[in-house]
């Protein structure tokens, strides 16, 4: 009972982080100050970044970086970083956090701005990258990874029904779905399938099918602007493509790890999902049916090509850290076109440096590096909302309804226009 | 097989109980305040101040406005009741009596099947048979797994293409809203903690002396008699406290259905996961606001199930007649020697299942 009683405190109260050092909070706003410094990132699953950390030590013995592993789901990670923010903490220098978080962290003046002046490649990167790190125009952080929808889709039936490109639209892509269900290899395909639970993933899925039909959820002033024709529009091609069984039913349970298995298993002539997929669907080792039949497109859109949602990790500074002119040129240095370059090679994880997708070495290690390139060139960022949390629940909840329990389109985003009002503040 | 230590036991308890009104002479009460000093500090610090802290939190809010700067402006208001108020009103209010249901409904269903599951189990693992070891462990396998590790498991059962829709031939999509993500929790949860009452439920059994059957088998008495007369009134005690800890640990059920269907779901959603959703928003004085009105609904439910079935949960109505509840736990009544062997606290139990 008294675990229920102080569930709440939890978060509050037995913060964990505050190592005993005096809180470093006074400084916020000067980068200044060198000596070791920490870097609080999810879990290192490759390994590449202690690489990438010793080689930044080996060259700066008075300024070592320690990494601070946090658990591996994202939300555990925010909880963190969150709990050494309201303590004041200096255990955490720079932080790896989601596109998406920067707002409310930045708004809550848990990280520190950076003149952009002091980020010298900012220009070098993709600049639809560098907006996620912004709040109200400041910039918070630099973006280091990124990361982009793609249309991943079976080359082999397609062009055995003679169709030689990928779908620009969706007109295109329901068309094709229809000559390839007309061929004997067409048989009991699923046409279409992206993310659809009720988690994160269906507001990236959302977001994209609103924006690629000239949409938004925000507008470019941070206001609500989802009650309109081109979200409903974008709206109605989901919940048709659930009606007409383009979209199996089954699709409203995917998340990322479903609808790739669907796809590895050949049940799915096309996916929207992450560059992650690639090499796993091209496993030979019997784990994929499809290994060498399948190819990627840029997202398709309504009228033209799709607009993809942004993922990604920007790096940011702690506004209770000591040393942080070290952590601006950590960041810089984690930044600079080299260190992408390893990482890239090394872990497949999107680069932010826009020509390292120009790179022919890199594009024969990674065939869809010039299709991620035209969809990170063109995506939107989720709403850069303070309340995020509540806007990601209130987006999720009306795309769910619509989706799975199929109520009325109009009605829903109306609601949805109200709900986002009410929690985002001007 | 363990009739003996109860029987010996009777003439120690007795002098002790009568000894209870007496008062300690004023040494020996320092001492005892002496002694007992540690534990009501440790007990304070983690039981009373949490309380205490929470319940003031949940008079506060911080972190609602923005400056003109777009800052959030800092620190916190003193709301008094408004985040109580909030709780019960429009959509939140809907949102609460919705979690409240699936709370009560869960908690209710779980533990009904539970008890059922668990004493059925208690009974076949009592009973000796060639390879008892092994059937006792694996029984008790689910209880051992942690419940995110449950939730997992099942999720991969439950999910499109899972071994549940293979077996039942039918595709159902066990995530999403409606009777069949209940149901999925209710399976879960029935298959992960049955064993527990299987367990304290055993402990009870192992304290009923075998003269007891001998005599109604003796008397002609059938199996169902059997069971109904002798069993259940002698294990009761035990059955009791089991079903009180899963009625307590139902009602804050949480890691489950987050888990295995998902948060933000209306079919699943339940009061500890309206806390942790506001408290996940880092609003943390509504959050404790929610957090203090489960922890009252637990504490009611716990009083009154207490109350009215007078389980033992501490053990103090040792000597209280079995099946004499009803408000009868201040009574202390003289009784025989095989009621008070089988009218033993938890503890005890365990212990004498040892022997």
């Amino acid at each position: 009972m008294a675990v229920a009683g102080s569930l709440a405190l939890l978060a509050t109260a037995c913060g964990s982080g505050d190592d005993g050092s005096s809180s470093g909070g006074s400084t916020a706003g000067a980068l200044e100050g060198r000596g070791p410094i920490t870097l609080a990132s999810g879990k290192d699953t490759s390994g590449n970044l202690q690489n990438q950390l010793n080689a930044w030590n080996a060259k700066h013995p008075n300024e070592k970086v320690e990494l601070k592993e946090l658990p591996d789901d994202a939300d555990a990670q925010r909880q963190q970083m969150v709990q050494n923010a309201q303590n004041q903490s200096d255990a955490y220098s720079v932080l790896v956090t989601d596109v998406v978080w920067t707002s409310e962290f930045a708004a809550n003046q848990w990280i520190t701005p950076i003149p952009e002046d002091k980020v010298p490649d900012l220009g070098k990167l993709v600049p639809a990258t560098v907006e996620t790190a912004k709040y109200r125009d400041k910039l918070y952080g630099v973006p280091i990874t990124s990361d982009g929808g793609l249309l991943y889709y079976r080359k082999d039936l397609l062009t055995a029904a003679g169709i030689t490109d990928a779908p620009k639209t969706w007109d295109e892509l329901l068309a094709d779905c229809q000559k390839v269900a007309a061929t004997p290899g067409g048989k009991g395909m699923n046409c279409y399938a992206g993310q659809f639970e009720k988690y994160e993933g269906l507001t990236v899925n959302f977001s994209e099918a609103v924006n690629s039909a000239g949409g938004s959820i925000v507008d470019k002033d941070g206001k609500p602007d989802v009650d309109t024709p081109q979200a409903l529009a974008g709206l109605q091609e989901l919940q048709n493509g659930f009606k007409t069984g383009a979209i199996p039913k089954a699709a409203i349970t995917y998340k990322e790890e479903e609808s790739r298995r669907a796809f590895q298993d050949g049940k799915l002539l096309f996916l929207r999902n992450w560059p992650y997929v690639y090499s796993l669907a091209n496993k030979t080792d019997g784990s994929s049916k499809i290994a060498g039949k399948f190819a990627v497109a840029p997202l398709p859109g309504k009228d033209g090509p799709g607009v993809s949602s942004l993922g990604g990790h920007d790096y940011t500074i702690s506004s209770f850290a000591k040393n942080k002119a070290t952590a601006l040129d950590f960041i810089n240095f984690m930044a600079s076109e080299a260190q992408q370059k390893d990482n890239l090679s090394k872990t497949s994880l999107a680069p932010t440096w826009a020509s390292l997708y120009d790179d022919p070495t890199l594009i024969k290690q990674f065939p869809y590096l010039p299709q991620l390139k035209a969809s990170i060139a063109t995506a939107q960022p989720r709403p850069r909302v303070v309340k995020y949390g509540d806007v990601t629940a209130a987006i999720q909840q009306a795309a769910y309804d619509a989706l799975s329990k199929g109520s009325d389109p109009k009605a829903t985003l109306t609601a949805l226009q109200t709900k986002l009002q009410s929690l985002i503040t001007p | 097989m363990t009739v003996t230590a109860p029987v010996a036991e009777r003439p120690a308890k007795e002098p002790k109980q009568s000894k209870r009104p007496q008062r300690f002479n004023e040494g020996t009460g320092r001492l005892a305040a002496l002694l007992l000093s540690p534990t009501l500090l440790v007990l304070g610090l983690v039981v009373l101040f949490p309380i205490i802290s929470a319940l003031r939190e949940s008079l506060f809010t911080s972190g609602t406005k923005l400056d003109a700067n777009g800052f959030i402006v800092k620190g916190s208001t003193f709301v008094g009741l408004d985040n109580y108020l909030d709780i019960f009103k429009g959509d939140t209010g809907h949102r609460f009596w919705n979690a409240f249901y699936n709370t009560t409904f869960f908690t209710v269903v779980c533990v009904v099947l539970e008890t059922v599951l668990g004493v059925a189990m208690a009974l076949i693992m009592h009973k000796a048979f060639k390879g008892r070891g092994i059937v006792r462990a694996s029984i008790l396998v689910p209880w051992a797994i942690p419940t995110v590790v449950s939730a997992l498991l099942w999720k991969w059962i439950f999910q499109a293409d899972g071994v549940a829709n293979q077996l039942i031939g039918a595709q159902v999509l066990w995530s999403t809203e409606g009777w069949q993500s209940k149901l999925s929790v209710i399976i879960a949860d029935t298959w992960k903690t049955a064993p527990f009452i299987g367990l304290l439920v055993l402990a009870g059994l192992q304290t009923i002396p075998a003269e007891v059957y001998e005599a109604a088998k003796v008397d002609g008495a059938s199996v169902w008699k059997t069971f109904t007369r002798i069993t259940l009134p002698l294990v009761k005690p035990a059955l009791l406290v089991a079903v009180l800890f899963r009625i307590l640990d139902t009602l804050r059920i949480f890691d489950l259905p987050f888990v295995l269907v998902g948060p933000h779901k209306d079919s699943v959603e339940t009061l500890s996961m309206l806390a942790y959703d506001q408290a996940f928003n880092t609003r943390y004085g509504p959050a404790a606001a929610y957090a203090t009105v489960l922890f009252i609904y637990v504490a009611v439910v716990a009083y009154a199930f207490v109350r009215i079935l007078g389980a033992d949960v501490i053990g103090e109505a040792r000597a209280k007649k079995p099946g004499g509840g009803g408000g009868g736990g201040k009574r202390w009544k003289k009784k025989n020697a095989v009621k008070g062997s089988a009218d033993t606290s938890v503890g005890a139990v365990a212990m004498g299942g040892g022997a």
